[in-house]
C-alpha cells in the first residue's frame, strides 16, 4: 500500500501515470491479494466462525464449559491470525496444528489420563450413578403382592399416587404420607380422579418422569410393609429395598444381612472382609496400572515371550521385506531385463489389495484340512500352517513379507534411480566386482534415503495389529497361559485381548500398556535416527 | 483507502458471523423449549431390524405423542457403546441386546430394572429366566434363539434317534462326513454344549437367583465322560469333529450335499432354503440316553439407568412391545421365535420355526453371570485340544482348575 499511488490518483493535473508507476500499482494490488481474494477469505472465515459459534452454543446448552471455552479461544486465535497483515508462517501452520492437536495430541493425552484411572468393567461412571444404580437394583417386589392400578395425581406441585387395590378400594398417598382411603371417581374399576387433586394425563406424566421415578408411596406407617412405585405411570407394585444408603456417613447397608459397605477409596463400596458391591465408580489410581502391567504374575510369563516375539516379528519383517524389495528393485533396474514395466506392475499388486482382505484370504488358504495350499499345492498334505506354534510364526512372517515387499520395492526403485551411473562406471573401471560395487557404493547411498523409512516400517510392524488379528488372531492359543494369549500375539494384540475380549474390560490397564509400548517404540526410533545421522556424512 | 475497505469488510464478516451465530442459537433454543426434547425416546436397534421396529415406533408415537427415534447400530458395537455412553448422559433410553450381556451391563450399573408385572406369565419360561439377573428382571424379551440339527431330507428322509444313529444313517446314504458343526482353531463350545449337557455336565448349577457362580458343574464326572467321548469322535477317533471346519466350511459342505446333518441356528436356515434344499429341523441327537439341551439365547430390550424418560421407556416396552402384534411384526423381520407365548404359537405354524421351538423347549438359558466370561476364555481351547488328541480327562481337569482360578 504505497501512498504515493493514492497521491498520484488524486493529483490535480490528471496526467497518465508513468509505466513504472502502473507496474508498481499492479504489483501492490497483487501483493495485497485484491478485493476478490479478501472476499473469499472473509467468506471462509465466516463459515469457520459460524460453525464454531454453533458448536459453542451446543456445548453451552449441554454444559460442557471447558470444551466451549477451548473452541472459543481457538476460534478467536484463528481470526486474529488470518485478519492480521503479517504472521505468514502462522497462516500456513494453523490448520495443520489444529488437526494435529485434535487427532493426535488429544488422543495421546486422553490415553495417558485413562492409564491412571481404574476405568473398566464395574468402574464405569461416577459415584452418584453407582449409588442410584445400586439402589434401583436393590428394590425387590414384596412376594405375592398384587398389581395395583394407579393414577398419578398432583396437589400444589406435590405428586401423589391414587391407588386402586384389587378389591376396588381407592386410596391416595405421597412420598411423605402413607396411603389413606378416599372416595374417588371410578372408571372401569379404576380410580381416575379424587377431590383436591389434579389428575395428570400421559403427557404430563412423561414430562415429570424424574419426580415419578423417585416417587415411592409408603403402604402404611410400618416401613417394612414396603412402598408403592410405578414404573410406567399406570400400574404400581409394592417394593421393599434391601439396601440402605446413608449419604452422611457414605455407607451402604445390606438390610437382609446387616453387612455395612463403606467407601474406602477403592472405587467401590467395600465391606470389612473385602467384598465389593458392584457397580463401583471411576477413580484415579496413580501408577497402579503400570505396576500391574509389569508385575502381574498372570501376565509375567506371557509378557516376556510376547515381547520377544514382537521384536522378532518387527525386525524380521523389516529385514525380509527390505531385502526382497531391494533385490527385485535391482533386478528390474537392469536395462537388460525385457518388459520391466509389466513386472513392476505385477510387483505392486500385493500392495494394492487391502491388507485386511489379503490376510483373511491367506488365512483361508492356510487352513490345515481344507486350505488351497495343503489341498491343491501340496496334494492333500496336512501342514499345520496356522495351528502349530512354530509354523504359525513362520506363516505370519511369510504373509507379512508378501504384504510388505512391494512398498520396499517401490522405495528402493526410486532411490536406486537417484544414484548417478558414473559412480558405477568409475568403480567398474577401477576393477571392482559387482558385489563390491553394491556393498560399498550403492547400499550406503541407498541407506541415506531409505533408513528413515526402515525405522518407520519397524514402528509400523511393531504395532501391526491387522495382520495378526486377521490371519491368526494371535493363535494358536497357549493353553498354559492364564490369559487368552497365543503364540503369534504381538504386544498390541495381547493388549487388545486384555482390554476388549471376554466380559471384563480393563481400559486402564490397556492404556498403561499402550503407553509402555509407545515409549519402547519411541526410544528405539530415536536411537535409530541418531545412528542414521552418520550415514549422511557420505554425501 | 483500501485499508478502510478491508476493515469495513472485516466488520461485515463479524456481523455476518454474529447473525449466523444468533440464528443457530435461536434454532437451538427452539429445539430445547417445552417438552418436545424430553419426550423423545431414543432406541438403539441392530441395524438390520430398524425397519421391523419402525412401524411399531410410529404407531406408538401416534398413540401417545411420544416421539420414538430409532438409531440403527452395528450389532458388534452396541454393547460396548452402550456401556461407555450411558454414564456420559448421552446414551440412548433403550437398547436392543442379548440376555448374556446382562452380567456385564449390571456390573457396570448401566441398566435399570423392568417390572413386567402380571404379564411375566405370558412369556416363554426360558425367556423370563434369561431376562432375570440376581432375582431382578432387567430385559423385555422379544425373541428366543437356539441351535438345532438341520437335516437334508432328500438325502436322509428320517430323523436320527441318537448320535451314532445319525452317523450311521448318513453313511448309509453314501456320505463320508455326514455331520458338520462349526468349530475353529479355538473350538466352539456354544455349538458343542448340547452334547455336554447330554452327559449331565452343565456349566453352573442353579439356585433360586438363577445360575450360581460358586457352583461350577463343568468338571463333574459327566464333564470328564463328555471329554472322553469328544476325544473318541476327534482327530484320533472317528473324525466327526474337526477344528478346521469353520462356519463357512460347514455351510458349504451342507449346501453341496456332502453333509446331511448340520448343527446350527436359525440364522443359517435361510441360505439352505434359498439353495433349494429340502430341509427338516430335528432335535440334537444325543450320544447318551439323556436329552441334549442346547443353549437358548434370548434377545430383548434394556432400559438405560441414566434415561431421563424411564416412565415412557417402561410404558413403550412393557405395554407396547410386549403385545402380540408387535412381537409378530418383529418375528416377520427376523424369523426368530417370539418370546411371548401367544406370538410364539402363531409363529410356530411355520414348520422350520416349529422345529426350532421344539428344540428350544429343552434349551437352557446361556448364563449371563460375569463368571461366564472366565469360562468362555478357556472352554473352547480345551475342547479344541481334546478334539485334536490331547488327553481328555487331564485337559478337562485343567480347564476346570483354570476356570475356578479365574472366577475367584
Amino acid at each position: 500500500m504505497s501512498t504515493t499511488i493514492d497521491d498520484e490518483v488524486t493529483a490535480e493535473t490528471p496526467k497518465k501515470p508513468t509505466k513504472r508507476q502502473r507496474q508498481a500499482a499492479g504489483v501492490a494490488e497483487a501483493a495485497s491479494g485484491g478485493v476478490k481474494m479478501l472476499l473469499v477469505k472473509v467468506l471462509m472465515l465466516g463459515i469457520v466462525d459460524a460453525i464454531a459459534v454453533y458448536a459453542i452454543f451446543i456445548l453451552i446448552s449441554s454444559e460442557q464449559w471447558l470444551v466451549a471455552a477451548i473452541v472459543g479461544v481457538v476460534t478467536a486465535i484463528v481470526n486474529w491470525i488470518y485478519f492480521s497483515r503479517t504472521k505468514l508462517p502462522a497462516k500456513y501452520l494453523t490448520p495443520g496444528v489444529i488437526f494435529l492437536v485434535v487427532f493426535q495430541v488429544f488422543v495421546l493425552v486422553y490415553t495417558g489420563y485413562i492409564a491412571f484411572t481404574n476405568y473398566g468393567t464395574g468402574h464405569n461412571g461416577s459415584k452418584e450413578q453407582a449409588v442410584s444404580s445400586l439402589m434401583s437394583s436393590a428394590l425387590e417386589r414384596v412376594p405375592d403382592s398384587p398389581t395395583y392400578e394407579v393414577t398419578v395425581v398432583d396437589q400444589l406441585g406435590e405428586l401423589g399416587l391414587l391407588v386402586t387395590d384389587p378389591d376396588g378400594e381407592a386410596s391416595v398417598g405421597t412420598s411423605d404420607s402413607p396411603l389413606t382411603e378416599v372416595d374417588a371417581e371410578m372408571e372401569g374399576g379404576k380410580a381416575v380422579a379424587v377431590d383436591g387433586w389434579t389428575t395428570l394425563n400421559f403427557a404430563d406424566v412423561i414430562a415429570r418422569t424424574d419426580e415419578i421415578t423417585e416417587l415411592a408411596v409408603p403402604f402404611s406407617d410400618d416401613p417394612n410393609d414396603g412402598a408403592i412405585r410405578t414404573p410406567d405411570g399406570s400400574s404400581g407394585y409394592l417394593y421393599l429395598s434391601n439396601l440402605e444408603y446413608d449419604a452422611a456417613a457414605g455407607t451402604m447397608t445390606n438390610l437382609s444381612t446387616g453387612t455395612v459397605y463403606t467407601d474406602l477409596g477403592t472405587g467401590a463400596f467395600t465391606s470389612d472382609d473385602g467384598q465389593q458391591l458392584l457397580p463401583g465408580w471411576q477413580i484415579v489410581v496413580g501408577f497402579d496400572n503400570f505396576v500391574r502391567a509389569v508385575t502381574d504374575e498372570r501376565l509375567a510369563g506371557p509378557l516376556f515371550y510376547v515381547t520377544l516375539w514382537t521384536f522378532a516379528f518387527a525386525l524380521i519383517s523389516v529385514a525380509s521385506t527390505f531385502f526382497l524389495g531391494l533385490f527385485l528393485a535391482i533386478v528390474f533396474n537392469d536395462l537388460r531385463m525385457r518388459g520391466r514395466k509389466y513386472y513392476r506392475v505385477l510387483m505392486i499388486l500385493p500392495y494394492a489389495v487391502p491388507s485386511f482382505l489379503s490376510a483373511l484370504v491367506w488365512a483361508g488358504m492356510m487352513n490345515e484340512s481344507f486350505g488351497f495350499i495343503n489341498q491343491v499345492l501340496l496334494g492333500g498334505a496336512s501342514v499345520p500352517w496356522l495351528t502349530d506354534p512354530v509354523v504359525a510364526k513362520i506363516s505370519v512372517l511369510v504373509v507379512n513379507l508378501w504384504l510388505g515387499f512391494p512398498y520396499m520395492f517401490l522405495v528402493c526403485t526410486g532411490a536406486l534411480q537417484s544414484i548417478p551411473e558414473e559412480l558405477q562406471e568409475a568403480a567398474t573401471v577401477d576393477g571392482a566386482r559387482p558385489w563390491a560395487v553394491f556393498r560399498l557404493i550403492k547400499l550406503p547411498l541407498l541407506l541415506v534415503s531409505v533408513a528413515p523409512l526402515l525405522i518407520a516400517s519397524f514402528a509400523f510392524n511393531f504395532n501391526n495389529f491387522n495382520v495378526i488379528y486377521m490371519l491368526t488372531d494371535g493363535g494358536p492359543r497357549d493353553s498354559n497361559a492364564p490369559i487368552p494369549v497365543g503364540f503369534t500375539d504381538i504386544l498390541i494384540s495381547m493388549v487388545y485381548k486384555v482390554a476388549f475380549t471376554g466380559q471384563s474390560r480393563d481400559y486402564g490397564l490397556a492404556s498403561a500398556y499402550s503407553i509402555i509400548i509407545f515409549i519402547v517404540v519411541a526410544v528405539i526410533s530415536v536411537i535409530a535416527f541418531r545412528r542414521t545421522k552418520s550415514l549422511e556424512e557420505l554425501n | 483507502m483500501r485499508v478502510n475497505t478491508k476493515s469495513l469488510l472485516a466488520a461485515g464478516a463479524v456481523a455476518v458471523v454474529a447473525t449466523l451465530g444468533l440464528a443457530s442459537c435461536a434454532a437451538g433454543d427452539a429445539g430445547s423449549e417445552g417438552d418436545a426434547a424430553s419426550s423423545t425416546l431414543t432406541v438403539w436397534v441392530d441395524a438390520e431390524r430398524v425397519d421391523a421396529l419402525q412401524g411399531a415406533a410410529d404407531a406408538y408415537s401416534e398413540k401417545n405423542g411420544v416421539k420414538v427415534d430409532l438409531v440403527g447400530k452395528d450389532n458388534a458395537d452396541i454393547k460396548d457403546d452402550f456401556i461407555q455412553q450411558v454414564p456420559t448422559g448421552k446414551g440412548p433410553d433403550i437398547t436392543m441386546g442379548a440376555h448374556d450381556w446382562l452380567g456385564e451391563l449390571s456390573t457396570n450399573g448401566v441398566v435399570a430394572p423392568i417390572e413386567l408385572g402380571d404379564s411375566a406369565g405370558d412369556y416363554l419360561p426360558v425367556a423370563i429366566d434369561a431376562s432375570t439377573y440376581e432375582g431382578t428382571v432387567y430385559m423385555l424379551p422379544y425373541a428366543v434363539e437356539n441351535i438345532a440339527v438341520i437335516r437334508n431330507a432328500d438325502l436322509v428322509p428320517e430323523a436320527a434317534t441318537s448320535f451314532d444313529d445319525m452317523i450311521a444313517k448318513g453313511q448309509a446314504a453314501g456320505l463320508t462326513q455326514p455331520f458338520v458343526v462349526e468349530q475353529g482353531a479355538e473350538g466352539n463350545p456354544y455349538h458343542l454344549y448340547p452334547f455336554q449337557t447330554a452327559f449331565g455336565a452343565p456349566v453352573f448349577g442353579s439356585n433360586d437367583q438363577g445360575y450360581d457362580p460358586t457352583d461350577l458343574q463343568l468338571g463333574n464326572a459327566g464333564g470328564e465322560q463328555f471329554a472322553t467321548w469328544l476325544a473318541s469322535q476327534g482327530k484320533n477317533g472317528t473324525g466327526v469333529f474337526n477344528t478346521d471346519v469353520d462356519g463357512d466350511i460347514a455351510k458349504q459342505a451342507f449346501l453341496d450335499g456332502t453333509a446331511a446333518f448340520w448343527l446350527t441356528g436359525p440364522w443359517n436356515v435361510g441360505s439352505a432354503v434359498d439353495a433349494g434344499l429340502n430341509v427338516a429341523i430335528d432335535s440334537v441327537p444325543s450320544p447318551t440316553a439323556e436329552v441334549a439341551s442346547p443353549f437358548a439365547g434370548v434377545k430383548g430390550f434394556f432400559v438405560s439407568s441414566e434415561s431421563k424418560n424411564k416412565v415412557a421407556a417402561n410404558d413403550f416396552l412393557v405395554n407396547y412391545l410386549g403385545t402380540e402384534d408387535v412381537q409378530l411384526e418383529l418375528f416377520e423381520a427376523g424369523n426368530v421365535l417370539p418370546a411371548l407365548s401367544a406370538a410364539a404359537e402363531t409363529a410356530s405354524s411355520d414348520p422350520i420355526i416349529e422345529g426350532f421351538a421344539a428344540v428350544g423347549a429343552e434349551a437352557v438359558p446361556m448364563p449371563a453371570i460375569p463368571a461366564m466370561g472366565s469360562v468362555w476364555q478357556y472352554w473352547g481351547i480345551a475342547e479344541a485340544d481334546v478334539i485334536n488328541g490331547a488327553d481328555p480327562v487331564a485337559t478337562w481337569q485343567k480347564l476346570t482348575a483354570d476356570v475356578q482360578a479365574a472366577i475367584q
